[in-house]
């Protein structure tokens, strides 16, 4: 064997693309399941560039023992339509195949599901309609089906769920996804440095922190922005805010969906008053505006650090006051506890990330597996539960927004102890390096967010590539609701709270 | 284990520290002074200035002749103000709600919005004063304007002291609620859902997406053909909403 069959990297670390190994395909597909067999390790993200006159392939694995990413790739010949699928061997590409075969019509031999993944609009221009998603059809006399969506009884995104029940009893669940198809890739590349940087927060608006710091980070790897230290404990105390107050909101969600009224209105009123302090920072109750390229608009001040710290005092004790009782409460408990199962070995099989995973003994998480931002200087050590149900995903809320709250006031009190130079501008304009890729990964608060750039001879963006941790997800709750009543779909749903926007871009 | 009565302890001190979050007159909360509401462009803003402007703007969102800043556009990023602190400056002001779409253009000068009462359809406020149930439809919305919209339902700004509230199905309701650019994938979703709604019915836009189509305009992902086709009822413009814009611009729409 000659050469290295990958490169490997540090979180947003830019590369030149000649020195990602090119392996020829049967190597690819042996290294990838070889390396694929650790369960510490997972893809981050398998997808297709065109370049022209061949199709290019990248792989990036993350390795959270080594902290490290690595990458490697393989290439196609324009025309050449067809592969021998990694799935059979390495369930946890699945999705990533599918999306491969959606955009470019690679066709992966053995392959077992290659349906559409967001059913996009094609780099030709075609698309196929939304509504032809091919479910799993079936014949019996016993069995009945049940659709749900596009639209759903409450305020919510759009998505289908198809159900092939027994009775009461769901045996299958395929959920057909593309609605919020915004074709946000492609436009990407077009638009200027200010527009990216927007587009980032309405990729999924509910994650704007986790999503702009992303891209931000991998932005200014690229461009070679230098940020001060202040500014980077600035982002880690946003997101670690985000994460609070979504928490928050998921736990409300919880209690409604098993009538427990109290538990949902005072986390509905403990959620406003997180969500109201960010909008005093930055003017946006979502954060948006707040993470910038190169510098900040919102630079954190004293009066900003004295709100945030009085209302995590009150917020955070009462919340923590609150989720005492929740989950001590037999009528919630009974609904939540060894409810919607997923098991750790489903998690490993399908690449599971973030909540889905840490809430069933796997303890994937960027913070500490890839830190970026303050969480370099920073030792976190993630919290892990074991049950895998919808009390795990409760619970491991819970016990994280206690570590958020005190990681916020932690930051707060070095971010006040440092010597501070000015936070520079936001930078919108900016030359990239020529020819080079770079990956960022970012633990929001659903699990890893990934984006990744590709630069041509000009250093202009030539390609940009998006992943929600939901991609990965989507298929842990279809997992999850297998053998449950169609009952305890609503309860099961919330409790990994996964991303429309995100998955469909 | 928790003995009974001390979880009923616990759950009297939960109530007495949660104590009273209802927002008892939602016309008159201000909010921090920071929340990017209705912009002011001062009458000394230079042509240099406006282009300066006109060049950063990432949607477009200013118009010529007279030069205004369109709200129905804009995703109040604020990098105008930064551009020109001192020219365009943006309020806390919330209530920017409008019942005619060009209503949503700030003029150079203009200090305050008033909400066109005339453009109202009389049965509006005939048949829905008392009681307006609405359908949201989220059509590749970012789940932040869906995020607001729940929240002006919540323990906080409880619009159901009105009336207003949000049902599942559209058959029970009076009007549709559109978040989002509207996507190709979700058009045919929107007409059938719209359709299932009884005459007389109201659509309202709510967020810049819904109204001006934000960042998404010329994407071949977006069809925003259902829009030609039906008069709007209320635009709420903010990137998201706020749920205070929302509830004040539904009590404008009718009557309250
Ligand atoms: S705040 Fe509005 S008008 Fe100003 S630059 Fe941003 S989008 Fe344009």
């Amino acid at each position: 064997m000659e050469g290295k069959k990958y490169i490997e990297v540090s979180n947003s670390q830019a590369v030149a693309i000649k020195d990602i190994p090119l392996l020829d395909y049967d190597d690819f597909y042996d290294y990838v399941v070889d390396e694929l067999k650790i369960d510490t390790h997972h893809c981050l993200n398998y997808y297709c560039v065109d370049f022209g006159s061949r199709l290019w392939f990248v792989c990036c694995i993350a390795c959270d023992e080594l902290n490290i990413i690595r990458i490697c790739s393989h290439e196609l010949p324009k025309g050449e339509k067809s592969l021998r699928s990694i799935t059979p061997e390495c369930f946890q590409l699945h999705i990533f195949e599918r999306e491969i075969h959606e955009n470019f019509r690679i066709h992966f031999k053995g392959h077992p599901w290659l349906k559409p993944v967001r059913s996009s609009f094609k780099n030709d221009g075609t698309k196929l309609h939304v509504d032809a998603y091919p479910f799993l059809a079936f014949e019996s006399e016993e069995l009945h089906e049940v659709g749900v969506g596009p639209i759903h009884a409450g305020i919510i995104e759009p998505g289908h769920f198809r159900f092939i029940c027994h009775g009461e009893k769901v045996l299958h669940l395929e959920i057909s996804l593309g609605y919020q198809h915004r074709g946000i890739e492609q436009l990407f590349v077009k638009q200027n440095g200010l527009q990216r940087t927007i587009l980032t927060e309405s990729v999924a608006g509910d994650t704007a922190v986790g999503s702009s710091i992303a891209h931000a980070q991998l932005i200014e790897s690229l461009a070679d922005l230098p940020i001060p230290e202040s500014l980077m404990i600035e982002r880690c105390i946003g997101l670690e805010l985000e994460r609070f107050a979504i928490h928050i909101g998921d736990t409300s969600a919880l209690c409604t969906d098993v009538a427990y009224q109290l538990g949902q209105v005072v986390n509905e009123a403990l959620r406003t008053t997180i969500i109201n302090t960010t909008q005093f920072w930055c003017g946006n109750r979502f954060g948006k505006g707040l993470v910038r390229p190169g510098g900040s608009n919102y630079p954190l001040n004293e009066t900003v650090v004295d709100e945030i710290r009085n209302i995590l005092k009150d917020s955070g004790n009462r919340y923590i006051d609150m989720a005492d009782r929740i989950y001590t409460l037999p009528t919630v408990l009974s609904r939540f506890d060894g409810i919607g199962e997923l098991t750790p070995e489903q998690a490993i099989l399908i690449g599971a990330v973030g909540m889905a995973a840490r809430s069933t003994s796997l303890g994937r998480d960027i913070r500490k597996s890839h830190p970026f931002q303050y969480f370099n200087q920073y030792q976190y050590e993630p919290v892990v539960l074991t049950t895998g149900d919808v009390l795990a995903r409760g619970m491991l809320r819970y016990e994280e927004s206690k570590k958020s709250v005190s990681m916020v006031n932690e930051f707060c009190s070095i971010w006040e102890g440092m010597a501070k130079e000015d936070t520079p501008r936001p930078v919108y304009d900016y030359g990239l390096k020529p020819l080079s890729f770079a990956i960022s990964v970012v633990e929001a608060w659903r699990g890893e967010l990934c984006h990744s750039a590709i630069t041509d001879e000009q250093g202009n963006l030539a390609h940009y590539k998006i992943k929600d941790p939901s991609l990965h997800n989507w298929m842990a709750l279809a997992l999850a609701v297998r053998n449950q009543e169609i009952s305890d779909f609503p309860v099961c749903n919330k409790s990994f709270n996964l991303s429309y926007c995100g998955n469909d871009i | 284990m928790i003995s009974r009565k001390k979880l009923r302890i616990k759950e009297a001190n939960i109530l007495r520290s949660h104590g009273w979050q209802y927002i008892p007159d939602l016309k008159g909360v201000e909010l921090s002074p920071l929340f990017r509401g209705r912009p002011v462009i001062s009458d000394t803003i230079t042509p240099e200035e406006i282009e300066h402007v006109k060049n950063i703007c990432p949607v477009d969102a200013f118009v010529d002749d007279p030069f205004g800043l369109d709200m129905g556009k804009c995703i109040f990023c604020k990098e105008c103000h930064f551009a020109c602190p001192q020219k365009i400056m943006f309020t806390n002001d919330y209530k920017i709600a409008a019942s005619n779409r060009e209503d949503l253009v700030i003029r150079v000068g203009q200090t305050k919005m008033d909400f066109d009462h005339s453009a109202v359809r009389p049965v509006i406020r005939k048949l829905f004063k008392q009681s307006l149930k609405l359908r949201q439809i989220s059509a590749a919305g970012d789940n932040s304007s869906e995020m607001e919209l729940n929240a002006s339902g919540n323990v906080n700004f409880d619009m159901g002291r009105y009336g207003i509230e949000f049902l599942a199905s559209p058959r029970h309701t009076d009007g549709i609620v559109i978040t989002g650019p509207i996507s190709e994938n979700m058009a045919d979703a929107l007409q059938i859902c719209y359709d299932a709604v009884p005459e007389p019915k109201i659509i309202i836009l709510a967020g810049s997406d819904a109204i001006g189509g934000g960042m998404f305009v010329d994407s071949p992902a977006i069809n925003r053909t259902f829009l030609d086709k039906y008069h709007i009822d209320l635009f709420v413009p903010g990137n998201p909403m706020h749920p205070l814009t929302f509830i004040n611009g539904v009590l404008s729409l009718i009557g309250k």
